[in-house]
């Protein structure tokens, strides 16, 4: 593969929902999401199940891609931040470091300025575990000796079963 | 690249159909949608233009089931096959684990499959991915139409690497899963290897 597999684990994944999870609260948000920039939906807090998680984390990753295009078009490296206001909610989009993107829904109880500031805090320690999850994948493609994969001993049944056959 | 999520014990694979224009990417992805378990899929979502031209990408999440304890999802991504949308390919194509190449059957058609081809192998290295060893198999589509071309002419045509080759009607849903499958199937298997 070209490029390293995203892993995360247990202690990583619950250090970034924390982090997700004391910005909702401080920036009085609706919902926060963590997203991959493939389009992937790392982590949420807030009022989940209010939005479909999976097509906003897929769109707000074809949005960010769009935009990085057009950035690059006039000869800016990216458009690190996207704001989009609605007549009650809005959507406060910001690029973490090489592969995530936080995404912040938030309406009249809070405020443009108050979400950047928060965002601003929480993406600098988002930032940190990104970093560390990289580090550790690099560490384990140079010494040769990637974890264990579960797959390893995948058979035609288990794909099959997949399918239902 | 895959996202394998240890805590959630999740993993999610990135599949995109390539293609050149009308050659049924779509058809393909609306078909899955319409036969799986409505639990099983999420929505689907197309940009589309209103004369229903794919302008950026369709997408549709499909929980797959379990493997080894790890729940399955794929995310299956088309892009817009016209050549001017070329910059879109390119951005849709970012981070993915195969790809199924649909091909359109119609001889007339030919050329613009042998292009679109190149062109796939273009963006693919722009992305940092080899058309050579990246999962990637190709559906012969529309085989039921009068001006299609022979299966051995498409294959010496289009058929470079020994991938899986597939025959589909994708508007009646032949093929439609098969491919699917075969796709699955390399990609699990390239996740085995890595």
């Amino acid at each position: 593969m070209a490029k390293l597999d995203l892993m995360l684990f247990e202690e990583e994944y619950k250090l970034l929902q924390e982090i997700i999870g004391r910005l909702e609260k401080d920036a009085s948000a609706k919902v926060v999401f963590l997203v991959d920039k493939n389009g992937q939906q790392i982590a949420a807090a807030g009022d989940v199940k209010s939005i479909d998680a999976t097509s906003l984390a897929s769109l707000t990753a074809g949005n960010v891609a769009a935009t990085d295009g057009l950035a690059k078009l006039i000869g800016e490296k990216e458009f690190s931040l996207l704001f989009h206001e609605g007549e009650k909610d809005n959507l406060h989009i910001s690029i973490v470091g090489k592969r995530g993107i936080l995404v912040v829904i938030f309406d009249q109880n809070s405020s443009l300025a108050l979400v950047r500031l928060r965002v601003k805090k929480a993406s600098k320690e988002l930032q940190e575990i990104f970093d560390q999850v990289e580090q550790r994948a690099q560490k384990e493609s140079d010494a040769g000796s990637r974890f264990e994969s579960p797959f390893s001993e995948i058979t035609d049944e288990d794909i099959d079963r997949l399918f239902g056959d | 690249m895959t996202f394998i999520n240890y805590a959630s014990r999740e993993i999610n694979c990135k599949i995109v159909y390539y293609g050149p224009g009308l050659c049924g990417k779509t058809t393909n992805i609306q078909w899955i949608f319409e036969q799986a378990n409505p639990e099983k899929r999420g929505k689907l979502v197309s940009l589309a233009t209103e004369t229903d031209r794919t302008l950026f990408f369709d997408f549709l999440p499909l929980d797959m089931g379990t493997v080894k304890g790890f729940k399955v999802r794929f995310h299956l991504y088309t892009v817009p096959g016209q050549v001017f949308y070329d910059a879109s390919r390119k951005l849709i194509l970012r981070g993915c684990d195969g790809i199924i190449f649909v091909a359109d059957s119609q001889k007339a058609r030919m050329e613009a499959n042998i292009e679109s081809i190149a062109n796939l192998a273009t963006n693919l290295k722009e992305n940092g991915f080899d058309i050579r060893s990246i999962p990637y198999v190709l559906q012969l589509n529309k085989r039921d139409m009068p001006s299609a071309a022979p299966v051995q002419e498409m294959e010496r045509l289009l058929r470079f690497r020994g991938e899986p080759m597939i025959e589909a009607v994708a508007n009646k849903g032949t093929g439609v899963i098969e491919t699917l499958k075969a796709s699955a199937r390399q990609i699990l298997m390239e996740l085995q290897r890595a």
